[in-house]
């Protein structure tokens, strides 16, 4: 037994943990572009995918690979891209087609410093907003954060699940320290891992309605040649896919498409509480940044200062119940970020609870260290 | 010939909401549509098993009339997502409809690339010469010294040659027709379909309302006239001087070659990756029984 649990404890790297995630969870097809942090996740999967029976395609950039992995997940496959910075920019065209006609996909970006070709390759969270506001117009999206390489294959995992469940792009923002970090960690056997994929239309293909609303606000998604034949288009669409412009079709549509993420807000905001219970004083830390939160607030207990972290896994939908919660609990709130302070704007705006919100940011291209983290918690 | 049309009027065409459609009186893209409808009908293909992409622009617009599975995907990016729907699902036909601005502008990368990977993909391009539903700018293929709304005092640039482009890049199968010759059109359109892959067929088309006014060709019966008499079969010009040429353009098949094919050498890659994947998993099995043992 002792054997079987060291062969299950394994090395790796965020990058490699994410590509071990994805295919635990299904993925059969990866459309990418080279670049640094992320290009391990390609060469791995360029391996890993054809032995699975799943496809591997490096495009002509960043665009086509988004443009693919549409494609693919259309098909009824499983599909990733992974990139950082200048790539994700690349890809916000079709994200927001991904978006408007609701196709399953997961998107990695390994952050890196920006803007522009910026800060090759130092770690960076400066894409926090843009991973939710990136592509233009009014939609809905699903952004995580990982801050280990456990998170790395864990939420790769639940992206998959929830950009199934959702019908919607989902997006896993690591930073260049996640990705390239080693670790020892004990992946779960496979038949411990609970999966979703979509839900296909079980009706006559006379009867289908591709974008009909139903109580969960998402429609069953056929996949192209199952027999369904049907219309799929960016423009915004009435329940058959047809291109509307007609004024209540046109509401009808974003209502549902932003009402089906509110209805699993439960399930989609994850937040992880470390030492909050009698909390006083507490840290909002998300990515590789959460894990010198952690430290720092295991120092500050041990100096007799009641310190907490809450470490944001999904950054959007914002996990706005949770925070409220102990902004309402706690005097203050320290947000250390590696930009100039994007998720402490989303803090700020619900903090009705006035809790006194310091910001900590850093954009020379280093992680933030414990210690910068303790000394607010001892100083403020 | 009634009788056909009649049937193909009937079982592709969507006629729940989707017409009239946006295309403008004489417009060229109902020939290419039909030529491409005929010549589906022609081959006796499953309408479930194809899947027609296009782009934006007024070529776009052309799946959302056809029953087969249609996607409108992003400008110029019709051949990236049908590559993932290829690869995806091997067994599908894709076809892609794009125009001029579509392919070779703002898709261009993906054009050359898709072309050079030789995908088992089918792409029409119908070039009308400008971006019509913009309101005619000009375009990659807009001539030298012709007028667009953002070239009033005469284009300076030189246009593709979108079928030798094809060529150059690597397609299997490249012919070029125009919306006069519909039949010709119907018949390179079922050959580029059966081809092994990476096939091109570039449809010259009249956009007279934005091209042909600007640029004093007539209306659309005078511009489709003008593609009988300029349009040389490749192999007749091949026989004609550089001065009986002036003027003149050529159709017919440009490329036909047989290479291995990037979609079906995949499938190589997975028996390999497997049985290689097999052999170290048996390996380990061993290996770890034997320590088990020790």
């Amino acid at each position: 037994m002792v054997i079987v649990e060291q062969q299950k404890r394994v090395l790796l790297q965020g990058n490699e943990a994410i590509v071990a995630g994805a295919l635990a969870a299904g993925c059969r097809f990866f459309a990418g572009y080279p670049i640094t942090p992320a290009s391990e996740i390609s060469e791995l999967l360029s391996v890993k995918l054809p032995e699975l029976g799943g496809t591997f395609i490096q495009m002509e950039d960043e665009i086509a690979s988004m443009g693919a992995v549409i494609g693919a997940s259309l098909a009824g496959t499983k599909s990733m891209t992974a990139t950082s910075g200048p790539g994700f920019s690349l890809m916000q065209e079709n994200i927001g087609y991904a978006c408007v006609a609701e196709v399953p996909c997961v998107i990695v970006n390994v952050m890196r410093g920006g803007p522009s070709t910026g800060l090759p390759t130092s770690p960076s969270q400066g894409d926090v907003q843009m991973a939710r506001w990136g592509t233009h117009g009014d939609h809905p999206i699903i952004v995580l954060a990982v801050s280990s390489v456990s998170d790395c294959f864990s939420v790769t995992i639940k992206a998959f699940n929830l950009s199934e469940k959702y019908r919607t792009p989902v997006i896993i923002l690591s930073d260049e320290v996640v990705a390239h970090t080693r670790e020892a960690v004990a992946l779960p056997d496979a038949e411990q891992i609970r999966l979703i994929d979509r839900i296909k239309p079980d009706v006559p293909p006379e009867w289908y309605t591709p974008y009909a609303d139903n109580n969960r606000g998402v429609p069953d998604m056929a996949a192209l040649g199952d027999g369904y034949r049907h219309h799929i288009t960016g423009l915004i669409h009435d329940d058959r896919g047809y291109p509307t412009q007609n004024s209540q079709e046109v509401e009808k549509f974003h209502k549902r498409i932003h009402g089906k993420i509110s209805k699993g807000f439960q399930e989609i905001m994850v937040t992880k509480a470390h030492l909050m219970e009698d909390a006083e004083i507490f840290v909002i830390a998300y990515g590789s940044v959460a894990r010198s939160a952690l430290k720092a607030v295991r120092d500050a207990r041990a100096e007799g200062i009641k310190a907490g972290l809450l470490q944001l896994i999904t950054l959007f939908p914002f996990p706005r119940k949770s925070v409220d919660t102990y902004l309402r609990q706690c005097r203050v709130v320290i947000v250390p970020e590696m930009n100039m302070g994007q998720m402490s704007r989303e803090i700020s705006r619900i903090n009705q609870a006035n809790c006194r919100i310091v910001k900590h940011n850093r954009i020379d291209g280093h992680l933030i260290n414990p210690e910068e983290i303790l000394r607010h918690l001892t100083t403020v | 010939m009634l009788e056909r049309a009649e049937i193909i009027r009937k079982e592709y065409l969507r006629h729940d909401k989707k017409f009239p459609h946006v295309w403008c009186p004489g417009c060229g893209n109902g020939i290419v549509m039909g030529a491409l409808l005929r010549g589906i009908h022609g081959l006796q293909l499953s309408k479930d098993d194809i899947v027609l992409t296009s782009g934006i622009g007024c070529s776009g617009r052309m799946p959302t009339y056809i029953d087969f599975n249609t996607i409108h995907t992003t400008h110029g990016r019709a051949l990236t997502f049908s590559t993932g729907i290829k690869l995806a699902k091997p067994e599908l036909t894709v076809i892609a409809v794009m125009g001029d601005g579509d392919a070779t502008a703002i898709g261009g990368n993906h054009f050359i690339h898709a072309a050079r990977r030789n995908i088992n993909l089918t792409a029409i391009i119908i070039n009308n010469s400008t971006y019509g539903m913009t309101g005619g700018q000009y375009s990659p293929t807009t001539p030298f010294g012709s007028k667009s709304t953002t070239s009033v005092y005469g284009h300076v640039e030189h246009a593709f040659s979108i079928a030798e482009l094809a060529v150059t890049a690597g397609a299997s199968f490249v012919a070029r027709g125009t919306v006069y010759h519909a039949v010709h059109l119907e018949e390179i359109i079922q050959q580029a379909i059966m081809t092994r892959g990476f096939s091109v067929v570039e449809v010259i088309s009249n956009c007279h309302v934005q091209h042909g006014r600007r640029n004093k060709l007539g209306g659309a019966v005078e511009m489709i006239t003008s593609y009988k008499e300029n349009a040389v079969m490749i192999g007749k010009a091949a026989k004609m001087s550089p001065e009986e040429l002036e003027g003149k353009f050529t159709i017919g098949i440009l490329a036909n070659v047989k290479k291995p094919v990037s979609s079906e050498q995949y499938q190589r890659v997975i028996a390999e990756a497997r049985q290689n994947a097999e052999k170290i998993a048996s390996e380990k099995e061993t290996n770890g029984v034997k320590r088990y043992e020790e």
